[in-house]
Order: structure tokens, then sequence, then C-alpha cells
């Protein structure tokens, strides 16, 4: 434990030491760079560790009333801590080229400061076992978070993004303070109960605040307001950080709640399920109709943050109806998709700063024939988009596997109410096809093809301390896909640390046959390697100096290559009654038509299209209240006095 | 082991190409031609085999790996999937949900490699592809959910096992009808048969599958056409098996029901292309959204 906490402490200080260099010097980076690195190798010796010594723990008394500063590092927080480091270490050294001090003398040194306070704040909310120690630690991240989003404050949407997120995350620790209160008045003391041991008196009030608080964080549908502002604002390593890692921090805050309680009424599971479901399928199909990269990337984030909630709620109805085989495999799922997720989104964020680096621009359809300039983005990123699609040999396909076969468990029970939960099956796969669609889109527009504007024809390749943290990233990927089985005593160990539950099925045999999968992979890699290498070798002589077939026409140019809005458009008019996308011009008339533009553009459904003019009534009407009230006639005003003063007397004078 | 999949791989190579000629020639009687002739599919593949290639200056190495992926999967699926009576050589838990994940792959790299060539034809086929089978996935897992209810196991070998005979006489018979009907959709509109898309058309825009493969040429070609008739066969051994669930105990005649089942199959489909014509594209997704709806129902009357 002693070492997660130097670790911690390195990567929080992280950033100090440069705001006392020059800024138009580059030492401080370098030296933020090391501490951060550090401190990971720091942090994962502890969680090596932790591999023998399963419950290291910390504690020491506090000035603070109630309870101990008391960390505790046990199989749940190992599951979410693991990819934080990664991401982290990662992100700061590709933030050596992406984000160089020389080019941003003005904010380099901010955005350090403030990555490392995030990321040790993260650490310790993940640790920690005290109510008031893990507000603190969750008001830092919040407000770290604010700060590393609007790192550029001199553009308006990235301030207008910085607020949205600030109102949105203070709303949910406002929710979190009501529901800890709550939790300390049921438990008696600030410290986290043990697991399984609250009653179930009162404990729906605490859920239900605690899902709103968490799932403001998490980015559950309708209150994902902030995220794809605030994701698409933010420079891409901290985008990576933000949308790989510090939204997990709500699904953790969730299952640690759900573990206190010894008896979870149904309705949570299926309450989790049905936002789980929403989340996925809205997530996803407002991905597909996003032009820029990085708002696109953030809607997947909801779309898995979805797919991470119906493991959850799976893994709670299990509980609910006493099916341990349905809670193993559902929070497996869960956990596993929670790794997985940090791993391939900043994968794919860091794949697409590199892009938005060479190309200048976050549209879509800017992009075009990079995989020719990039090609080592290009792989890398084509990874990510077949890990995120949840496509065997990689990682996103084992977890939803995992959440798959808990979906199809209540099969064995005919005829109880749990085979509702057998829907999730179809709603999974209804997902995944949208995220396949959406991501043959991005790859295919921005990679393949011709170049769409000057800038992409002129990209180059990434500097190398981009390209290495992309493929540290995209190593874990493969082997989680290949390997699944070495993460199975983590995943059984947690279940076990959230339920309490000594005696759950293991994550192998007939339940889940994980070296199957395994095996399967290796085949498949197999195959496609030596099909590939057959074919590579058969078209070696094949003459390449001919362009692409046109149907005859003779005269081909870049702009006439199918764009990214044209390839969803028949997703999004299937989704038409949910995305409400706004079409302008593109209508042809006559027979000789005019020079004609369109444009689409697919507002948020409850920010824009709920939220903003809601609180635009709001103010309208109390607008109008302050001219009906306060119109500046001084009669009027001691009309009210006299009126307070009447009102006053008749109900005091009793 | 070694030596079923070998059998397996064997019966799926030596005879994916054969149904295509079937519903070549069905197609031509129809019309009142002669047709070409029933092997015509491989001589098709063999001719492919011998040329060159000719490649856009326009692609990179995505643009091979379509063909590649699109062999691969289903080689991959046929192993997961009983043959008639053959049994399936690999089968585990779960198995059900990589052999529809599998054809997620393949479908991910035809349609990136379509784009790969930057014209606007394979643009459009691809959307096309990536929109219907999203559609489509959703009707295979309730029809396979109704199987595994039946079966109460969650592998393709059982789902399609032994078990599917007495479930024709019980209560679940109503069930299979309605899933046999879904999946021959699935099929038509996975393997872009008519009334979906025409694999015969002549103009490039109203094309699907094939203005995907616009740009392929020599042995790569080849490839995607042998990938196809493969995807056809191990669709059509879902079919045929649920339809024709006749376990005789011996190889030879499993073997000669199932091939059988698949040329009925065949036949059909070259009946359904020849007597419908084609939909009209913004109708494919409410067809689809209709044959979910037909699942659904035939899952809850599994689930009552």
């Amino acid at each position: 434990m002693n070492w997660l906490l130097i670790g911690l402490l390195l990567i929080s200080i992280s950033g100090i030491p440069g705001l006392f260099i020059d800024r138009t010097k580059g030492g401080g980076e370098r030296m933020a760079c090391g501490l951060v690195v550090l401190g990971a190798l720091f942090c994962s010796w502890s969680l090596l560790l932790s591999i023998s010594d399963p419950l290291q723990s910390f504690s020491s008394n506090w000035s603070v009333p109630g309870g101990q500063f008391n960390l505790v590092l046990d199989s749940i927080s190992v599951v979410f801590i693991a990819p934080l480091l990664l991401v982290v270490a990662t992100g700061a050294i590709y933030g050596l080229s992406y984000w160089p001090q020389q080019e941003h003398p003005g904010n380099g040194r901010k955005l350090r400061l403030f990555f490392g306070l995030i990321s040790g704040a993260m650490i310790l909310l993940l640790t920690a076992r005290n109510s008031i120690l893990f507000l603190i630690a969750w008001e830092i991240m919040a407000l770290s978070g604010y700060f590393l989003i609007t790192i550029e404050d001199r553009k308006a949407e990235v301030r207008q993004a910085g607020y949205i997120y600030l109102i949105a995350t203070h709303t949910g620790t406002l929710a979190l303070l009501g529901m800890f209160a709550l939790l300390e008045r049921s438990a008696g003391s600030t410290a986290f109960p043990t697991v399984a041991s609250m009653p179930l008196a009162g404990s729906s009030m605490i859920f239900l605040i605690g899902l709103f608080g968490f799932g403001m964080k998490a980015g559950l549908m309708p209150l994902h307001i902030w995220l794809p502002g605030a994701h698409a604002a933010a420079p891409s390593h901290t985008s990576a950080l933000l949308s790989g890692i510090m939204i997990k921090t709500g699904i953790y805050g969730l299952v640690r709640l759900t573990s206190f309680f010894a008896v979870i009424p149904d309705w949570w599971g299926w309450t989790l399920l049905l936002l789980g479901a929403v989340s996925g399928i809205m997530g996803v199909a407002l991905a597909l109709a996003q032009h820029d990269i990085k708002r696109l990337l953030a809607y997947h984030s909801v779309e898995n943050i979805g797919i991470i909630t119906l493991g959850l709620g799976l893994a709670l109805l299990g509980r609910s109806y006493d099916q341990p085989s349905l809670v193993i495999l559902g929070l497996a799922g869960c956990l596993l998709h929670v790794v997985n997720h940090g791993l391939f989104k900043s994968l794919l964020f860091l794949s697409a700063g590199s892009m938005i680096h060479a190309v200048g621009s976050r549209e879509i359809d800017q992009f075009g024939g990079l995989h020719k300039r990039q090609c080592w983005t290009g792989l890398f990123f084509l990874g990510g988009a077949v890990a995120i699609c949840g496509l065997p040999p990689f990682n996103g396909f084992v977890s939803e596997w995992l959440i798959y076969l808990g979906a199809f468990q209540p099969l064995q029970q005919p005829g109880s109410v749990l085979s509702l939960s057998l829907l999730i099956a179809p709603v999974l796969a209804l997902i995944g096809g949208l995220a396949l669609a959406c991501f043959v889109k991005v790859f295919g527009v921005s990679f393949l093809g011709e170049p769409r504007s000057n800038g992409a024809a002129l990209a180059k390749e990434a500097k190398r301390t981009m390209l290495w943290p992309m493929a540290m990233l995209l190593l874990p990927c493969a082997w989680i896909g290949l390997l699944p089985w070495s993460l199975r005593a983590l995943l059984e160990r947690a279940a076990i640390d959230w339920t309490g539950n000594r005696t759950l099925p293991p994550l192998a045999g007939d339940l889940a046959p994980l070296s199957a999968i395994s095996l399967a992979g290796w085949i498949l890699l197999g195959l496609l390697l030596l099909g590939g290498w057959w074919l590579q070798r058969q078209s070696r002589q094949a003459s390449r100096d001919i362009g692409t077939w046109g149907c005859g026409y003779q005269f081909p140019a870049t702009s006439m290559q199918y764009t990214a809005s044209s390839l969803a458009d028949n997703l999004v008019r299937l989704f038409r009654f949910g995305l409400c996308s706004k079409r302008h011009g593109g209508r042809i008339e006559g027979l000789f038509p005019d020079d004609d533009e369109f444009s689409s553009h697919t507002p948020d459904l409850v920010l824009d299209l709920t939220l903003t003019p809601a609180f635009a009534g709001i103010a309208w009407l109390f607008h109008r209240f302050r001219w009906l009230f306060q119109n500046g006639v001084v009669a009027i005003y001691l009309l009210y006095v006299a009126l307070t003063l009447i009102v006053l007397l008749t109900l005091l004078t009793r | 082991m070694i030596g079923r999949i070998a059998l397996q791989l064997a019966v799926l190579l030596i005879f994916a190409p054969l149904p295509l000629g079937v519903i070549n020639k069905t197609k031509a009687l129809f019309a009142g031609r002669i047709g070409p002739p029933v092997l015509q599919p491989y001589y098709d593949l063999g001719r492919l085999w011998r040329k060159g290639f000719v490649i856009s200056r326009t692609t990179t190495w995505v643009f091979l790996a379509g063909p590649v992926v699109g062999l691969v999967v289903p080689l991959l699926a046929a192993l997961l999937l009983p043959f008639g009576g053959l049994p399936a050589p690999i089968s585990f838990t779960g198995d059900l949900i990589l052999f529809v994940y599998l054809f997620g792959l393949s479908r991910f790299f035809t349609a990136a490699a379509a784009l790969d060539t930057g014209s606007s034809f394979e643009g459009m086929g691809a959307a096309r592809e990536v929109t219907f089978s999203c559609l489509a996935e959703p009707t295979l897992f309730f029809a396979l959910l109704v199987l595994a209810r039946g079966a109460k196991s969650l592998n393709l070998g059982s789902l399609f096992g032994s078990q599917l005979a007495g479930q024709w006489q019980g209560d679940a018979s109503a069930s299979l009808g309605l899933i046999l009907v879904c999946l021959f959709v699935v099929l038509l509109v996975e393997n872009s048969r008519i009334p979906f898309d025409d694999p015969n058309t002549h103009l490039e825009l109203t094309m699907i599958h094939e203005v995907m493969v616009l740009d392929h040429s020599g042995p790569a070609l080849g490839m995607v056409l042998y990938g196809a008739s493969m995807k056809l066969m191990v669709m059509g051994a879902l079919l045929v098996r649920i339809a024709l669930p006749i376990q005789t105990g011996s190889i030879l005649l499993d073997l000669l029901v199932f091939l059988a089942g698949l040329l009925t199959l065949a036949v059909l489909i070259g009946v359904v292309e020849s007597t419908m014509a084609r939909l009209q594209l913004p109708r494919v997704p409410q067809v689809l959204v209709g044959t979910t709806l037909i699942s659904i129902f035939a899952l809850v009357l599994v689930l009552r």
C-alpha cells in the first residue's frame, strides 16, 4: 500500500516543478512526464503485490470528524486502477509531442498540473473507504476536470462546454452529498459499511440519489449532457483520460454503493437495464450522426457506459433473484468492459489526436486517405475500432460475450420474470451492429480513399512519442482478447468482494469457457495472417497504377467520394424519431439545377432539445416576473412593504 | 476431432459453390432459358484463380484484407455448426455469439475494403450493407434465443442438435415455424439475394454486395465469391437443420440428407428470385423490422 501512496503523491505533484520553469522552455514537461511514469510504476508494483496480498490497506487518524483516513485496495479497486495507470502514463508521454510547452506556452503548465492532479485524485477516490475522503477526492477530480476541459479557454465553445460540465458535475456532487449523508445516518459512521451489511430499510432512497449522482458522472443517457461537448473540447490525451477513465468513477461509485446492501430489490436491476439499453442504443445512434470525430467518440462513451450498466444490472438481478451464475457473469462482464473501454477508447482518442494534429481539423469529412500517410496511426485506430465494435479477436468481444452469457442465463428458469432480461441480447446485437456501422464510417472515411482536403493530403505521420503510447494501449487490447483467462482470477475475486459471497461459481468450464474463446481468437488470427500473407504474395506483381473504376466516368475528383454523412444517412433516417437531425439545402430542382449546398446537423436530444429550451423558458418567465413586480415604481414598492407587514402581523399575532 | 474438422471443412469447401449453380439454373428454367451449367460457379472460380490482379492506386492493404476475412470467417463459423446430422466439430457454451460476431468482423472488413477504393458507388454499397445487417442481427438473436430456450443450452452444437426433432412435435413447433421464416429472410438479406439485392443487376447504383466488390479482380475476386458461397452454405445449414432435424446415425446418409436439404433450399431461393421483384431500398428496413417483430412473437410463444 505504501508504494501506491508514494506513486499517488508523485503523480499528483507531477505538474508542480514545471510551474517554476520558464514557460517557453521544455524542461518542465519532461520532468512531469517522468514523475507520472515513475508514479505509475510505483502504483503498478502495489497492484502486482495485491495478487499475493489481496486486501492491502492503509489507515491513519485525521482531524476530520467521523471515521479514519482509510484506504483499501481490494480487487474492485484494482480493476479500476489498472487501466487508469496505463492511460495516465501513456497520456503523459503522448502529451510531450501533442501539447509541447514550446507550442503552448500559455496553457501547457496548467494542463500538466491538472493532468497529474486529476489522476492522483482518481486513485485516491478508487481506494477511499471514508465518505468524506471520497467526496474530497471526487471534488478535486471534478474541478481538475473542469480546468482540463477549459485548457483552450480563449474559444467560446470551450468555455461553454466547461460551464455545462461544471453545472452537471456539481449537480452530481450535490446528490452525492445527500446520498452520503443518508448513508451515514443509516450506517452510523462516515466509514464505508462492510460488504452486504446494510439493511433494506431506506436503501431505495440512497440508491436513487446515488444513481443520479454517479450516473451524471458516468454519462448515463438522460444525464450525459456534459459529455460530448467536454470531451470534444479537451486536448486529445486529456479526452482519453476523461472518457476512458474519469467517467468510470461513476460506475465505480455504483458498484461500490450496491455492494453495501444485504438485500437488493429487483427494481434496481431493472432500472439499470432500462437505462443501459437506452444509453447504449441512443448513444450509438447519436454517434452515427456526428461529423466531429471527438464528439463521435464521446457519444460512443455513452454507448459503452450503457453496455457496462447492462452488465451491472444483470449482476444486481442475479442478487435479487439469487442466481449466482448471473451475478458472476454480469459483474465480470461489467468490470471487464470497464477495463476494455478504458483501453480502446483511450487508444481511439490518442489516434484521433494524431489525425487532428496532422490535418488540423476535427471534421471527419476533412480527412481521407490518411492510412497512406499515417500508416501506424491507421493501424492503431483500426485495432481500436475492431475492439470497440466488440469483434473477435479483440478485448471488446470478451466482455460483451460475458454479458450475453449472463443475459442468456434466465433460459434455464422457465416462466420467471427474469426472462425479460433475455431482451438484452438483441439490444446488445443492435448496439453492436450500429457501432460497427459507425466505425466503418469513421475508419473508411478518414483513413481510406483519397484525401478530402489539403490538410489531409499533406499530413505526416505522428512522432514516435505519440505512436508508442498507442502501441502500449493496443497491446493489452489484444492480450485480453487472446488470453482472457489470465484475468479470470481477478474478476472472480472482484465478484467475491462485491457480494461477500464466497460460493460463486467459477468463470470457467460450462459457465464461461474463456479458454475456448482464446483458442478461437488465436485460430482466427492465424488463419487471417496466413490468408493475408498468401494474397499479399500473389498480388505482388499486380499493376497498381490505374485508378478506381468510376463506372466509365473519366474524370473522378476526390470530392466525389462517399462522405461520412451519406454513409450514416440510412441509419440516421431510421432513428429520426430520436435524433431530430436538421437538414438544410440539397434540393435539386429543374433539368439544369443551380449550385446548391447541403448540410446536416444533429443536436443533442437532452441538452439542445430539452434542457436548453426548458431553461430558456424559465429564464423568460422570471424575466416577466421581474418586469411585473420590480418595475421601478416607488408606490408599488411601498405597497409591497405594507402587504408584507400585514401578512406578518396576521401570521405572528395570533 | 481432427477427422471431424477435416470432414466438415471438406464438405464446405467442395459443395459451397453448388447451391449458387442450382439457384441460377432454377432462375433460368423459370425464365424459359437453358441457363449456365450447374457447375458454372466452379468454372468461374477456376478461371478467376488463374487470372492476374488489377489494383487501384488509391487502395491500401485493407483492400486485400476484405477478401481474406470474407473467406476465413465462414470457414471458422462452419466449424461451430452441425451440418445436418453431422454434429458440430467444435462446440462450447456461448459459441453462438462468436458465430454472429465473426460475420460482423467479415462485414467490417468487406465494407472497409469497399471504402478503400474511394469510389462513391462502393461507398453506397457499404452504407447499405451495414444498415441492413444491423437490422437483421436482432432477428438472428431472437431466433437463436428461441432455439436456446428449447435446447436449454448455449452452444450451437446442441441448439441444432438432435433435440430439434422432439421440439417440432411439442409446443414449440409454431415458434420453430416462425423463426424458420425469419431465418429465411435473414439468409436472403445477408447473402444479398432478391428481393433485397440482385446479384445479377447491371446498374451499380442499385447493388449492395456486388457493388462493394466492384474493384476486386483475379484471385481476390475469387476469394470474395468463394467466401460468399460458403456464407450462403453456412447460413443455409441453419435453415436446413431446423427444417430437417433427421438423425440417421450413418455419416453418409446424414450428409446426403443435408446436401439434399441444401439443394432444396437453393431451388427455393431460385423460385423466390424468379417470382419476386426487388424491393425498393427504403422498404427493406421496414421488412426487416417486421421480421424482427415476428421473431419476438416466436420468442414470446416459447417463453409463456
